[in-house]
């Protein structure tokens, strides 16, 4: 067996079996350990990338490389640790009489499954798998959106079904167009979908078709970014779903779906530079740097007007999809390095502020921010855990999110300065709509008859000392990785 | 000249011609049965492509795409829709179209607007495969209009499926079908969101007691 099957096979067998059993009591520590079984996979995977380099290539359908490895590590762990909150935490709701042992079967193996399609996503060599992945992505969280059966669920689940549907039918579009162009330079058509092989070739890509199948894939694979104005999906499936989807799907699935978009970027990019005098070559930065920016300032201003503790932090996620996919944009070794750190630091605090958003309705008994007050004082934990949460993805040094947030400023300030004012206002303007909500919450007066719940703030504690750790020194073979991948993505290396 | 075209060029070109035809009807179409038949009859035109290109190409992988397509959009999807619609008691209800005037002058600047798209497309200056993108572009943008000016569950799903099969004309025509691994991928999600979508009918219809999607509005940014 090889770490791969292992990474791919543990959560898609686990998934079948929990469709099987996971009405019984021990589906959800099952659950646990599966998700900790492929963590270890996972690393096992990253130590073997670490020491022989990457993995499968030219004619294989799997690729390894140091962009896709590290995500593959973080999308395990983000699993595990959120399995690990997920225990309490659907017990609890089970309790309480909202779900019935059933809907929890079906909760356990679309968990699952969920991350199956994920790690096919990221370790696939073929842009058509990747495509598959993407939608069995959409269709195996679609059931656990409208998981309370209320009328805002069902609504929600009908949104996210058909606007990803649609976004993502759009992107097979542009995959399609990919494959004809590929179909020139790669006679094999067996190969004419593998990235390592386009990659090699990308400079023989007609460029004109690739610059179309590059629009439909950024709108396409942007839907599930939550791109500006594809997003409005994003806010409704996240609140009204169970809160460890909410951390799951606002951690990993728009880190995927950006991944996906930065790879073909990457060849289109290769097959503009080849020809040029057909389009900008810098075409697709500008495109990725138009909808990031509008994501990120858009969102930053619709933070002021929640009322709902987990759209509140959904827009976060939009907030902060947006700025990645503006470093992305903005090309050069800098920004890319940035754009990579964001993505583990956003995916590491976000689901950590999920998991203590889940804790901190199950106090209040409500996801209403006007119902929540005086969590410091209830639970200090919670408390606490939120503030500095929120404080976290607000870019305080000396946090993860800080150091990103100031190499991208820099790499702006470089290249396109002017650009710097929208984005210091945007981070403004995010931060005064967090902090305007979080304050009451934590601080505030505590209503009558709030007690602590049953809480296991370890995936949290565990996720921000991270997030400190990646603030104030990144580990040389992360530091070799993120460098590695952003000589792939940008043509130069950084360190 | 079309004339001049091989015989097989002008019977795709035909096809092609009628797949896009049976687009312009489904978004005007007010029954939820002839719907549901119009769609069964673009999945048949679309399979019919497929085998004429499998015949053509001696592409033999073709063939089971074919099949597939004929098993899953002409008979399988239908036939569950045809079932839902009767289990719902909706067979009757009209589904009307707003202004559809308006509709079928926007769906058909859609369609200039993909030819206008692939126009530049030098690989393509001389073959018919500029046309059967252009139009498989348009099919795909038409169902997008019906998914927007239908505001019935029923006939969203119709409207995502014809998209589909926008999609699946645009990989057999333009590049004589995707690699096997990727059509079997697709066509399982295919088939898993036409299962999800029917239990969602029973949802959305113990939810809100019908199946206008248009009263799904609970959940918008607005000021209270």
């Amino acid at each position: 067996m090889s770490a791969l099957q292992l990474t791919l096979g543990i959560p898609l067998l686990s998934s079948v079996l929990l469709g099987l059993y996971g009405q019984r009591p021990w589906a959800a520590s099952f659950n646990l350990w599966a998700a900790g079984a492929g963590f270890l996979a996972s690393a096992w995977l990253a130590w073997g990338v670490l020491t022989h380099g990457a993995l499968g290539g030219g004619e294989s359908q799997f690729y390894i490389d140091s962009f896709n490895v590290y995500l593959i590590t973080l999308t395990a762990f983000v699993g595990a640790t959120t399995a690990l909150f997920s225990r309490p935490y659907m017990a609890q709701e089970e309790s309480s009489g909202r779900l019935s042992a059933k809907r929890l079967r079906l909760y356990h193996a679309s968990y699952q499954g969920f991350l199956f399609t994920l790690q096919l996503a990221l370790s696939t060599n073929n842009l058509g798998v990747l495509w598959v992945a993407m939608e069995g992505a959409t269709l195996s969280t679609v059931l656990l959106v409208s998981l309370y059966r209320t009328p805002e669920a069902i609504e929600a689940a009908w949104k996210y079904f058909i606007i990803c549907g649609v976004g993502i039918a759009l992107a097979l579009f542009g995959t399609v167009l990919v494959y004809f162009a590929a179909a020139q330079a790669l006679p094999d058509p067996e190969q004419a979908l593998l990235w390592s092989e386009l990659a090699h070739h990308r400079a023989e890509l007609e460029p004109v078709v690739m610059v179309i199948a590059f629009v439909f894939l950024l709108v396409g694979y942007g839907t599930k970014v939550g791109l500006v104005p594809m997003h409005t999906w994003l806010p409704d499936a996240h609140s009204e779903g169970p809160t460890p989807m909410s951390a799951v799907l606002s951690g990993l699935l728009l880190n995927v779906a950006l991944y996906a978009v930065v790879r073909v970027k990457i060849l289109t990019d290769g097959a503009l530079a080849a020809h040029p005098g057909v389009h900008d070559p810098h075409l697709p930065g500008y495109l990725m740097m138009g909808f990031g920016l509008l994501s990120f300032l858009v969102a930053g201003l619709f933070l002021h007007r929640q009322r709902d503790i987990k759209r509140l932090f959904s827009y976060s996620s939009i907030e902060h999809m947006g700025l990645m996919t503006f470093a992305f944009g903005l090309g050069g070794p800098l920004a890319t390095f940035a754009g990579l750190l964001h993505m583990t630091v956003h995916s590491l605090t976000k689901s950590a502020i999920f998991i203590t958003v889940g804790h901190a309705s199950h106090i209040a008994g409500s996801q209403g921010m006007e119902q929540i007050r005086g969590l410091i004082r209830t639970q200090p934990a919670v408390g606490w855990g939120l503030l500095i949460g929120t404080a976290v993805i607000a870019g305080f040094p000396p946090f993860g999110v800080f150091v990103s947030e100031f190499l991208l400023l820099s790499a702006t300030m470089a290249t396109q300065p002017w650009l710097t004012l929208p984005l210091l206002v945007g981070l403004g303007v995010a931060f005064a709509g967090l902090f305007r909500h979080v304050q009451p919450m934590v601080y505030g007066d505590l209503p009558e008859g709030q007690s602590a719940v049953r809480a296991n703030m370890w995936p949290v504690a565990i996720q921000l000392a991270l997030v400190l750790w990646l603030g104030l020194a990144i580990p040389a073979f992360l530091a070799q990785w993120f460098d590695q991948a952003t000589f792939l993505i940008s043509g130069e290396s950084l360190l | 000249m079309l004339t001049q075209l091989p015989l097989y060029q002008q019977a795709i070109l035909t096809l092609a011609a009628m797949i896009l035809f049976t687009s312009f009807a489904l978004l005007a179409q007010q029954r939820v049965l002839s719907m549901i038949h119009v769609f069964a009859w673009q999945g048949l035109l679309v399979a019919a492509t497929t085998a004429l290109v499998a015949y053509d190409s001696g592409a033999h992988h073709l063939y089971f795409s074919a099949a597939l397509t004929l098993a899953l959009k002409v008979l399988l999807i239908p036939w569950l829709l045809h079932r839902l619609v009767h289990r719902l008691g909706i067979h009757r209800q009209p589904h009307a179209v707003a202004h559809p005037a308006v509709v079928l002058m926007v769906a058909a600047a859609l369609v200039i607007f993909a030819y206008y798209v692939t126009l530049p497309i030098h690989q393509l200056a001389h073959s018919i495969t500029r046309n059967t993108i252009a139009i498989s572009m348009a099919v795909v943008l038409l169902g997008m209009l019906m998914l927007i000016t239908r505001n019935k569950a029923v006939s969203q799903v119709i409207g995502f499926m014809s998209l589909e099969n926008g999609l699946f004309f645009a990989a057999v025509a333009a590049t004589h079908g995707m690699p096997m691994v990727v059509e079997l991928g697709v066509a399982f999600d295919v088939l898993v969101a036409a299962v999800i979508f029917g239990v969602f009918f029973f949802h959305i219809r113990d939810s809100i007691d019908s199946l206008d999607v248009g009263r799904l509005n609970r959940l918008a940014e607005r000021e209270e």
